[in-house]
C-alpha cells in the first residue's frame, strides 16, 4: 500500500458565523495528483491555506508525512512548497534575487546551481536578472514555480496554478507538473476551476461545495457516476443542484 | 514551448528545526537587495536626518549668543537631534523591513517557508541597525566640519545611550508591526507617526522638570526621557548617570517584552484569521 502523504481529519474553519471548510476528511497518497474542486467560495483556497499553515484551523487534525502540522509545522515545511497566483513574490527584487533569497530559507545545498536547473527545466533563465514586477504573466507563473520546486517538495500545493496563462503556457505548465511528478513521486494538490487541466493531471478529484467535499473520485469515476460527458458538467451539476443529491439527479 | 526533463538527482534539504542564522542573513539579503535597486530610498534615509542637523545646527548657533542654558554645552541640540534620529529610524528600521513584506503581499510565501517569527525579528532589528548606520552616521558627520561639533566626543556614554534609544525604537517598532498586522495596511501611517506621541514627554529638548506635573510621570515611564535627561547629564556636569542609565535599561527590557507580546499575539491571531494570505496593498 502506498505511504499517506497528507491526512486530514475532521478539518473545519469558521470565521465568525460563517463556516469555510466544515469538518473535511481526506488522505492522499504518496505520488498522486489530486485536486479540489469547487466554485468560489466552496473552501479551497482556505484549506491550501490551512494545509500550509498559514491559517490555524478552527477544530480537526492535518497530518503531513506522519508529523502534526498545528504542532511541528517547522519539520514539515522543508519538504513542502506551494504557488498561488493570489501571494506575489517581491516585485523590486529580481527572479535571481527572489530565488536565492527563497533558496536560503530552504537552505538548498548548491543553491547557484540548483538555480540555474531550475532556469533551464522552466526557461526562465533569460530573465533572471529582470525584476519579477516587470515580467508578463506567464513568465511569473513560471518564476513562481521555480520557487515552489527550489526545495524539491515531496508535496506540492498549487492554488490555480494556470490561471491567466495562455493556452501554450498553460499546456507547458501541466506538462512539466506532469514530468515532475513522474520524476520525483511527488503528491501534488492543486485547486483549480480548469476542468481539463484537472481532467489531464489528476487521478483523483474531490468535488467542494458550502465547505464540504460533497463527493470524490477519478475524473473518470465521476464523469461516469454523474451520467455526464465531460467534468465540467459534473461540476456545473454540483455546482447548480441541490446539496448532497446530484448523484440520484443524474440518474 | 517543450517540456525539458527535469534532472534526475534528488535533492536533500535540511530539516526545519531549531534557530536558523542562515535564515536570518536570507531575509536580511532580500531587505538589502531592495536597499540596492533603489538609490532614492537610500538617499532619502540620509536625506532628513541631515536637514534636522543642519536646521538644529543653525538653531543652535543662534541661541549659543542668546541662552545661557544652551552656552553651557553648545552641542545638545544637535546631539539631542541625532540620538532621537536614532531612535526615530531605529523604529522605523523595524516597521518599513515589515511593511516592505506586506506592500508586496509576500507574507504568505514566507511563512509557508521554515523561517520562524523570531528569525524574521532578528533580521528586521539587524536592518534596523544597517538603516540607522546610513541614515544617522552621515548626519552626524556632516555636524563635524558644519557646526564643529562631534557627537563622538561623549564617548563611552554615547555608546550607551544609542543602545538604550535602539532598544527603545526596536519595542516600538515590533508593537507598530503587530498593529499593522492587526489591522492592515489601512494603519501603515501608524510607522511614521506613532513614534512623534512620545516626543512631547522624552524631553529630548528640554528638561523633564519643564513638563507639567502629570506629564512627567508618564515621561519617567519612557526610556528615551532617561537617556536625553542622562545625556545633558554627561554635557553639562561631565558625569555619567547610572540612575538614568538603570532605569533606562529596565524600562527597555519592559518595553521590548510588550513589544514582541503584542508582534506575536498578532501574528498568531493574523494567522487565525487568514491575513497572511490576504494582507496586501
Amino acid at each position: 500500500m502506498a505511504e499517506i502523504v497528507l491526512s486530514v481529519s475532521r478539518l473545519t474553519k469558521k470565521f465568525g458565523d460563517i463556516v469555510a471548510v466544515d469538518g473535511i476528511d481526506f488522505d492522499l497518497p504518496r505520488g498522486v495528483t489530486a485536486a479540489l474542486l469547487g466554485g468560489n467560495g466552496a473552501g479551497k483556497t482556505t484549506t491550501l491555506s490551512m494545509l500550509l499553515g498559514l491559517l490555524l484551523p478552527s477544530d480537526g487534525a492535518i497530518t503531513i508525512f506522519g508529523e502534526n502540522m498545528l504542532t511541528h509545522r517547522h519539520r514539515v515545511l522543508p519538504r513542502l512548497n506551494f504557488s498561488s497566483p493570489y501571494v506575489d513574490l517581491p516585485h523590486r527584487l529580481t527572479v535571481r534575487q527572489n530565488l536565492s533569497v527563497y533558496g536560503r530559507l530552504y537552505r538548498i545545498p548548491g543553491l547557484r546551481e540548483r538555480i540555474a536547473t531550475l532556469a533551464s527545466d522552466l526557461q526562465i533563465g533569460d530573465f533572471l536578472d529582470r525584476p519579477f514586477g516587470k515580467l508578463s504573466a506567464g513568465q511569473k507563473t513560471r518564476v513562481a514555480l521555480a520557487k515552489a520546486l527550489l526545495n524539491e517538495p515531496e508535496l506540492l500545493l498549487l492554488d490555480e496554478p494556470t490561471a491567466s496563462l495562455d493556452p501554450d503556457t498553460g499546456d507547458w505548465v501541466r506538462s512539466y507538473l506532469e514530468t515532475y511528478r513522474a520524476r520525483t513521486d511527488a503528491t501534488i494538490l492543486l485547486a483549480s476551476h480548469n476542468m481539463s487541466e484537472v481532467e489531464r493531471l489528476c487521478a483523483d478529484v474531490m468535488m467542494m461545495k458550502k465547505g464540504r467535499i460533497v463527493d470524490r473520485g477519478s475524473p473518470t469515476a465521476l464523469i461516469a457516476r454523474y451520467g455526464r460527458a465531460t467534468l465540467e458538467q459534473v461540476f456545473l451539476d454540483i455546482a447548480r443542484g441541490a446539496d448532497f443529491a446530484p448523484r440520484e439527479a443524474a440518474q | 514551448m517543450t517540456v525539458a526533463a527535469p534532472a534526475p538527482a534528488r535533492l536533500r534539504v535540511p530539516t526545519g528545526d531549531g534557530f536558523s542564522p542562515a535564515r536570518v542573513w536570507a531575509m536580511m539579503l532580500r531587505y538589502l537587495f531592495l536597499l540596492r535597486s533603489s538609490w532614492p530610498r537610500t538617499l532619502e534615509l540620509i536625506y532628513w536626518p541631515a536637514i534636522q542637523m543642519i536646521l538644529w545646527g543653525f538653531m543652535s548657533r543662534f541661541l549659543m549668543t542668546n541662552s545661557t542654558w544652551v552656552a553651557k554645552a553648545g552641542g545638545v541640540l544637535l546631539a539631542a537631534v541625532m540620538l532621537w534620529d536614532v531612535m526615530f529610524r531605529g523604529q522605523l528600521g523595524v516597521s518599513v523591513s515589515f511593511l516592505e513584506e506586506m506592500w508586496s503581499r509576500n507574507l504568505g510565501h514566507l511563512f509557508a517557508t521554515p523561517l520562524r517569527p523570531y528569525e524574521w525579528v532578528i533580521s528586521l532589528i539587524f536592518m534596523s541597525f544597517v538603516r540607522v548606520g546610513i541614515g544617522v552616521v552621515p548626519s552626524a558627520l556632516l555636524a563635524i566640519p558644519l557646526y564643529h561639533y562631534s557627537i563622538f566626543t561623549l564617548g563611552l556614554p554615547l555608546l550607551a545611550f544609542f543602545s538604550l534609544l535602539m532598544f527603545m525604537g526596536w519595542a516600538m517598532g515590533l508593537a507598530i508591526c503587530g498593529l499593522i498586522l492587526r489591522n492592515g495596511l489601512g494603519a501603515e501611517s501608524i510607522a511614521w507617526f506613532a513614534v512623534f506621541i512620545l516626543a512631547p514627554v522624552s524631553a529630548i529638548y528640554y528638561p523633564v522638570s519643564i513638563l507639567p506635573r502629570w506629564l512627567q510621570y508618564v515621561a519617567w515611564i519612557l526610556p528615551s526621557s532617561h537617556v536625553f535627561e542622562g545625556m545633558r547629564t554627561v554635557m553639562f556636569q561631565h558625569t555619567f548617570p547610572l540612575g538614568h542609565f538603570f532605569a533606562a535599561a529596565g524600562l527597555d527590557v519592559i518595553w521590548l517584552a510588550a513589544g514582541g507580546a503584542v508582534f506575536l499575539l498578532y501574528m498568531r491571531q493574523a494567522r487565525r484569521r487568514g491575513a497572511l494570505m490576504q494582507m496586501g496593498e
